[in-house]
């Protein structure tokens, strides 16, 4: 009786919620369309003051307006505007008509006449402007209309005499967007004249307000951009505009110039006071250089970028910016370039390092010395040793990009860069690094300048040491002295840093690749040999002699005379570390060695390589069990899982793959587990204990199939297809144990509901993949479906035990690129044993420092949690700044985490780790008519969560009660 | 005729005791006071006895202002405030403020206890005569008086380095002071904007120098350091003046810490712990990089520079000992270089003797003291080179330069550069040498607004930079101008418009029609009048005396001849308007008219 009222309150209650959903939603379409004008016009009526006729637009204003409505609005609003007596109401009502204009559907050339009409009428400069602004959003949203582009070009142009400089800029930027280089025919009052937007613009580079002067320059690069083609003669006009009193249009300028210089490289350019002639883009990169020096940072910033983009540049102009003492005017006495450098060094001016060399002496050509004109020279001396740090890092970048195009200039920077390597800005530093190794395959390291380089592995900062390995990974070293030096500076970082193990040995193994020859004499000392005696054998654990190793094996890689070299253990320490360290040691070809197995390995195609194949064919081997006995299949499974980890771990390029496949394994090495149980043959009242077992395995596959999906990058639809599948799986099981484990059926009715549902919303989802599941739970269970809607709990939990027992595995597919993400904890290293005091009630910040490997979006999803002694857990969100990205799938976090806590009396340790959160509503696929404005009944199925996914760090604090 | 007076009473020519009068538009300042390191006697100090025989100086002098704390800049302020006598405001920045008197108070110390002089300031004049300084901060327009105003800009060289505009009217000068175009590592690098004053006045130690990039010289330097460092020897580093030293520190110390060196560094003087103090408390005063990462950690709260006792000079193993002063000529650093100077594992940067390449001194008492270390000379010194001056007077933009604070042959050097390159006219003073630079003062003349829309009207296009002529009339009442429109000029005065017509009679034998003949002679006006026609008009309007013409810029004629109280100065800006309508003149009727 009381199963009969509860289904009928349950029918009940589904059909009201049906109904409601379905009123409200109708409701709302029809109340909010209609009224948007009406209401308007109402409320403009209604307002007494311009302060309330103000208030309702701007109320109006937050809403949005649909774009069949917007035409009626817009008529409200003129007509509203010619009544308007109150600038500000007028400027309000012209900046919505913009707005209204922008709506996405609606053709705004019906306002056009309106708004250039009330623009005729209109005295005040600031709705003058405004209204410019909204046919300017008008013209740009009617790009094809040429009569209306010349129109509204037209307009502008009647009002750039306006004494108002907003006014002037509005136009200047309409005439940028909107204005043609193809000769418009206009009358004017005498005749015809022709009206050329470049002209126009051009003239108001002298306009006494400097707003209105940059507004022209910009609008001149807006033309540019807009694909048009600028006349050169501007070039001349932007070079004045270079020395202007105000520096957002010197900045503008040197914009102009560069744009210019790029369009016309190559034609001639005069020097004044001179009769001699340079290239057009060679004389702007003189002036860009110039501006290096400006007083305005925003200007050098602006500059020093710009440099790095003139690629076209004469090799000598180049070569100038990075000598500041050479001061002669090039560009007149270009073929003295040699007579002027002897000059200097015969000591007309003294560098200032020597003592006493500044005395004077008899000036030989003082005519030849010219210190302002010196354009190009040393602008990057100048630029990397500006006072504000962006300007260091835009030089540095302009070193790198014209570096890059030239190896000459390349070789020259070099000094300039290594000279960077000890600026006092770490974010400098670590930029030149990545230069330099940017620039590496151009350049060659003498002794000098890798002693400079390598004094930097001794930086505390962890950013600089790992950009120097691989910086180190890709130069090239001219002597074996500079691989020695290399090699005993690495080895002293590794004693003064052993977290940087990984990165060191990786750094060798290039090294020793890219320099077989040098490495080659240096061998029997690296590897302390004797031509008589035997030496003791190395200690095979230490990571010093490892590097070693790492880079001779990797030199004789291509240097086939070097093996001869090694001593017995040496080669039992190859075969080792060929073993347990494959991706750092190549395979060798060693006399008297298999030499089978190295023949094969050059052939070895990517997907042919063994280890893939031993992963391929073992996962064939657990699919194609159907029809195994349990204990078998138990036995594979378990057996395979423990081979995938080994596999993942000896090929780190498999471990992805391996630990994905592993981890969906055993999630169904838990199923089957679970169905074994004796529980489902025993009456209820007696497995109350054992059934711990099964609800806790499907608790544990909801945990996996989590990670599955979200804690491995490149995961696709197919494999998230199979691991819901898993998860509903886990879902059914995790039923049928409440269901023998309860008493009663109330709970049931729920459950029961919750997962019919769940299983309607896979099946919407994945509606597509669904021909790929046959045969599977999933498939036999949405067959079943109109009877399990209809059938009692007790019912549907029969029928989904008996379905799971029947259901089969299902076939994994491997995905592409797979790859687990995976953080690790650098600091704190969790080994002090001094406390962190501090006073209770406040917070002490504590550093963390943590490689984060593969992991997706890591600002929006990374978390750090501190759990408390006391079980107290606290979620942290690192800012977004906080986070690196040193290299592809590699994020670094540095962070700082404020601890609190009451007074405790002894110092207790917390513990810190690494989250992974995840929203499932992220990862599945939206089918079209989820969307739109219905609200999903499904909100609950979107679950949150995290998955830890770093090992945990304790650190030892203490906080103290606050003394009085 | 103004003019502007500039008279070194030191530094003209010569490095130390800066101190320079500048008379403008009758205002007298007077910048820096400093004394010379190099003498004893009353050579130290300037000779305030130029300013006034008689009479106190309070009288003549406006004001002063001191650019920094360094005594060849600030030196002499209390015997000059105190003992000749002074009692106007003294400006200077808040940080020099601050220091300064340490440094006083030091030069007092070993003036009068060490070397016994009598006759010198006492420590209660030191502090009578910094009661007296006004403290200004960067950008802050100080107004000394109605007319004369003063603005520090930053200028890097040590802590509290200004350079300052002193601007009277339209008239102005920049003083600045000792300056530094490039940051380093604890200063960032000068700044003005462009104010265009009638005159620069610049220092000019570097003037024949281009240095090579400071970082070339810091790693010069930490490679040498660290090289004799971890030979294990001593190294020391006499040190010039307060500032240099703590660059210095700042640079060995990160350097220090990024290198996890462990040597000690010592540091030698009391004063300089002081002073240190202050560098603590001024962090706005510093560069970008310390001014951001003071929160986490002061860079001037040293982890490894310790203060020095004369017992460690006697430590074994390798220490590093900044010590004053720079010329090791006495004190402490000439008695720690006695003690190292016999082992060549030890490197010290010393005496212009050891620089120029002696190797056996004579020390006091006959001794003879052989030189086995290693001697290296570094430059670090925050002054602007050759290139960083003339960057600095292109970003000024004065009409004259005015060198000082250098060596009079390398001043002739940059003089010729600065006219050659920048034609700009540069002066450079000796001692007691007056530079007198003519001035053109702007005089503002109030214009009515309707007068001005309606000549804008006129005007089509915008070319601000070129001059455009107006008609009006020119009001002088008092000691204010203005520009009227003619008619109210005329109701201003209360008189009657007169109107003024000139004719001439021209015969034509033309036989053809009328119509025919006056439109020939007005095309014919039309092409030749422009020029020619009408200026003659003008100057008959002129002799007729109701109408000058003028080509000048408005404000030409009226600084050329102030007539007396009203003038018309206005010409057609289109001579070609209505050249048939006749020359009928409006103009006000009884106009005075100056010729010219």
């Amino acid at each position: 009786m009381a199963a009969h009222l509860k289904k009928r309150v349950y029918e009940e209650f589904t059909k009201v919620v049906q109904q409601q959903q379905e009123e409200i939603a109708t409701k709302k379409l029809r109340l909010t369309k209609p009224s948007k004008s009406a209401a308007l016009h109402i409320d403009l009526c209604k307002a007494t003051s311009p302060a309330d006729a103000l208030q309702y637009l701007l109320q109006f204003a937050r809403k949005p307006v649909e774009a069949e409505s917007v035409e009626g609005v817009v008529r409200i609003l003129l007509e509203h505007y010619y009544k308007e007596n109150d600038p500000s109401v007028r400027l309000k009502i012209a900046s919505l008509l913009g707005l209204l204009s922008k709506t996405a559907g609606f053709s705004p050339d019906c306002i056009m006449d309106d708004a250039i009409n009330i623009l005729q009428n209109e005295k005040s400069h600031q709705v003058l402007a405004q209204l410019l602004d909204t046919l300017l959003a008008i013209g740009t949203k009617l790009p094809e209309n040429q009569a209306i582009q010349m129109r509204l070009v037209d307009v502008a142009c009647k009002h750039l005499t306006d004494t108002s400089h907003g006014v002037r800029n509005k136009c200047l930027q309409l005439l940028g967007n909107l204005g043609s280089l193809e000769k418009s025919v206009t009358k004017d009052g005498e005749g015809l004249a022709v009206r050329d937007v470049q002209k126009i613009i051009g003239d108001y580079f002298s306009d006494q307000d400097p707003r209105v002067r940059t507004a022209a320059i910009k609008a001149m690069l807006q033309l540019h951009e807009r694909g048009l083609k600028l006349h050169q003669t501007i070039y001349n006009q932007a070079c004045k505009l270079l020395s202007d009193d105000y520096e957002q249009v010197r900045s503008a300028a040197v914009q102009l110039i560069w744009v210019v210089s790029q369009l016309y490289p190559e034609s001639i350019v005069p020097i004044p006071s001179s009769n001699e002639e340079i290239r057009l883009v060679d004389d702007a990169f003189g002036k860009i250089c110039h501006m290096v020096s400006d007083g305005s940072w925003v200007v050098r910033v602006q500059a020093a970028k710009l440099l790095g983009s003139m690629e076209q540049v004469s090799s000598h102009f180049l070569e100038q910016t990075l000598d500041k003492k050479l001061m002669s005017d090039l560009r007149r006495k270009r073929t003295a370039h040699e007579r002027a450098k002897e000059l200097y060094s015969s000591g007309e001016f003294s560098t200032g390092r020597k003592w006493g060399d500044d005395a004077p002496k008899e000036e030989i050509d003082t005519g030849a010395v010219n210190l302002i004109e010196s354009g190009a020279c040393g602008a990057f001396v100048h630029g990397l040793e500006d006072e504000m740090y962006e300007v260091r890092i835009a030089a540095v970048e302009a070193l790198c990009m014209l570096a890059q195009s030239s190896p000459s200039f390349a070789e020259k920077c070099l000094d300039f860069l290594v000279d960077m390597f000890n600026d006092e800005i770490e974010e400098v530093r670590l930029q030149s690094i990545h230069t330099m190794r940017k620039i590496s395959n151009n350049i060659t390291l003498r002794e000098d300048q890798l002693d400079t380089v390598l004094a930097v592995l001794e930086d505390s900062s962890r950013d600089i040491r790992e950009a120097l390995h691989e910086l180190l990974c890709c130069t090239n070293v001219s002597t074996k002295e500079g691989i020695h030096l290399a090699l005993v500076e690495l080895l002293k970082n590794l004693t003064k840093y052993p977290t940087d193990r990984d990165s060191i040995w990786k750094c060798l193994k290039f090294l020793g690749s890219r320099h077989p020859t040098l490495v080659l004499p240096l061998v029997p000392e690296l590897l302390s040999t004797h031509p008589f005696f035997d030496t003791a054998e190395p200690d095979m654990d230490d990571p010093a002699y490892i590097a070693v190793l790492v880079l001779i094996f990797n030199a004789a890689k291509t240097c086939p005379t070097m093996p001869a070299l090694f001593s017995d253990h040496t080669f039992r320490h190859y075969a080792y570390l060929r073993d347990s360290l494959s991706h750092l040691v190549p395979a060798l070809r060693l006399p008297g060695r298999k030499l089978v197995s190295s023949a094969v390995s050059p052939s070895i195609m990517p997907h042919e390589d063994p280890s893939h194949q031993f992963l391929q064919q073992s996962l064939e081997r657990v699919y194609s069990l159907q029809h195994l006995d349990p204990q078998g299949t138990q036995e594979l499974l378990e057996l395979t899982i423990r081979d995938l980890q080994r596999l993942g771990e000896l090929q780190s390029e498999l471990a992805g793959v391996a630990d994905f496949s592993a981890t969906y394994l055993r999630c169904q090495l838990l199923l089957i587990k679970a169905l074994q149980e004796k529980l489902w043959n025993v009456a209820a009242p007696l497995y109350l204990k054992q059934s711990d077992l099964a609800s806790a395995a499907a608790k544990q596959i909801m945990e996996e199939t989590y990670k599955m999906e979200f804690m491995y990058s490149g995961v696709e639809n197919k494999q998230v297809v199979i691991i819901h599948h898993m998860r509903l799986q886990a879902k059914a099981l995790q039923l049928i144990v409440t269901a023998r484990t309860t008493r009663g059926v109330d709970p049931l009715f729920g459950m029961c509901e919750k997962f019919l549902q769940e299983v309607d919303f896979f099946q919407r989802c994945f509606i597509a993949d669904l021909p790929h599941l046959q045969d599977s739970f999933v498939d036999k269970l949405l067959d079943l479906m109109p009877r399990l809607m209809t059938s009692k709990p007790v019912e549907v939990v029969k029928i989904l035990q008996t379905m799971l027992r029947q259901s089969t595995f299902l076939h994994l597919p491997l995905p592409e690129q797979i790859h687990k993400a995976s953080a690790t904890i650098i600091e704190p290293a969790g080994e002090s044993d001094n406390p962190l005091r501090f006073t209770s009630g406040l917070v002490v910040a504590l550093d963390v420092d943590a490689t984060l490997e593969h992991v997706q979006d890591p600002q929006s999803t990374v978390k750090v949690q501190v759990l408390y002694p006391d079980g107290q857990a606290q979620m942290i969100h690192p800012k977004p700044a906080d986070f690196r990205n040193p290299g592809p799938g590699r994020h670094r976090l540095i962070t700082q985490v404020y601890l609190s806590h009451t007074a405790w009396t002894e110092p207790c340790q917390v513990e810190v780790r690494l989250l992974l959160a995840y929203n499932s509503s992220s990862r599945i696929p939206k089918s079209p008519w989820i969307e739109g404005g219905e609200v999903s009944p499904q909100v609950e199925t979107s679950i949150e969560g995290t998955i830890p996914f770093s090992k945990s760090v304790k650190v030892y604090i203490m906080p103290k009660p606050a003394r009085r | 005729m103004p003019e502007i007076r500039v008279t070194p009473l030191g530094a003209g020519q010569d490095v130390g005791r800066s101190c320079i009068l500048v008379s403008i538009a009758g205002k007298n300042v007077m910048l820096d006071c400093g004394m010379h390191m190099g003498f004893n006697d009353d050579r130290r100090f300037p000779d305030f006895s130029y300013i006034t025989r008689s009479g106190r100086l309070t009288d003549f002098l406006d004001c002063v202002i001191i650019s920094h704390f360094h005594l060849d800049h600030c030196g002499a302020l209390p015997y000059f405030s105190e003992m000749v006598g002074y009692d106007g405001p003294i400006y200077m920045t808040h940080p020099t403020q601050a220091i300064c008197p340490i440094l006083l108070e030091d030069y007092r110390k070993i003036a009068v206890d060490k070397k016994g002089e009598a006759n010198f300031f006492t420590s209660q004049m030191i502090k009578d005569c910094m009661k007296k300084v006004v403290a200004v901060h960067l950008h802050q327009t100080v107004q000394v008086d109605d007319e004369l105003e003063i603005k520090a800009y930053y200028a890097g060289h040590v802590l509290g380095a200004a350079m300052f505009q002193i601007k009277v009217g339209s008239e102005s000068v920049v003083y600045t002071g000792d300056y530094n175009m490039t940051p380093d590592r604890h200063l960032g690098a000068a700044w003005i904007d462009r104010c265009r004053p009638n005159l620069l006045i610049t220092e000019s130690t570097y003037a024949t120098t281009i240095r090579d990039s400071k970082r070339c010289r810091e790693r010069d330097f930490l490679k040498k350091v660290h090289e004799a460092v971890e030979r294990g020897g001593k190294v020391l580093i006499p040190v010039f003046a307060l500032g240099r030293a703590q660059e210095l520190c700042i640079l060995l110390e990160t350097f220090w810490e990024r290198m996890n060196l462990k040597a000690p560094i010592y540091f030698s003087t009391g004063l300089t712990e002081k002073a240190n103090h202050y560098y603590k408390l001024f962090i706005t005063w510093t560069n970008q990089k310390i001014r951001k990462t003071f929160v986490q950690r002061n860079m001037f709260e040293f982890k490894h520079i310790k203060a020095f006792d004369r017992a460690f000079a006697d430590n074994p193993g390798p220490m590093v000992v900044f010590a004053t002063p720079g010329m090791l000529h006495a004190g402490q650093s000439l008695q720690i270089f006695r003690k190292w100077a016999g082992n060549e594992k030890n490197m010290g940067t010393v005496g212009h003797k050891i620089l120029s390449g002696q190797r056996k001194l004579e020390m006091e008492g006959r001794q003879v003291l052989e030189v086995k270390m290693q001697v290296e000379y570094m430059s670090f010194s925050a002054h602007a080179d050759a290139k960083g001056i003339m960057q600095l007077v292109g970003q000024v933009e004065p009409e004259g330069v005015l060198l000082v604070h250098g060596e009079a042959k390398k001043m002739e050097f940059l003089k010729q550069k600065i006219e050659q390159e920048l034609r700009v006219s540069c002066y450079m003073p000796a001692n007691g040498e007056t530079v007198t630079l003519p001035t053109s003062p702007s005089i503002p003349v109030g214009i009515s607004l309707g007068l001005l829309k309606r000549e804008m009207a006129q005007g089509l296009l915008p070319d601000a930079k070129k001059p455009r002529l107006l008609h009006g009339t020119l009001i002088m009442k008092d000691s204010n101008f203005r520009l009227v429109s003619s008619e109210q000029a005329l109701k201003e005065l209360g008189l009657a418009e007169h109107q003024l017509r000139f004719t001439c009679r021209v015969h034509l034998h033309d036989p053809r029609k009328e119509q025919e003949t006056a439109l020939r002679v007005y095309s014919h006006l039309k092409r030749w009048a422009p020029r020619s026609f009408w200026l003659g008009l003008g100057r008959s309007g002129a002799r007729g005396g109701s109408h000058c013409a003028s080509r000048q810029r408005p404000q030409g004629p009226l600084r050329a001849a102030p007539s007396r109280w009203v003038r018309d100065c206005g010409v057609h800006p289109h001579p070609g308007c209505c050249p048939l309508r006749g020359p009928r003149h409006q103009g006000a009727a009884g106009v005075l008219d100056l010729p010219g």
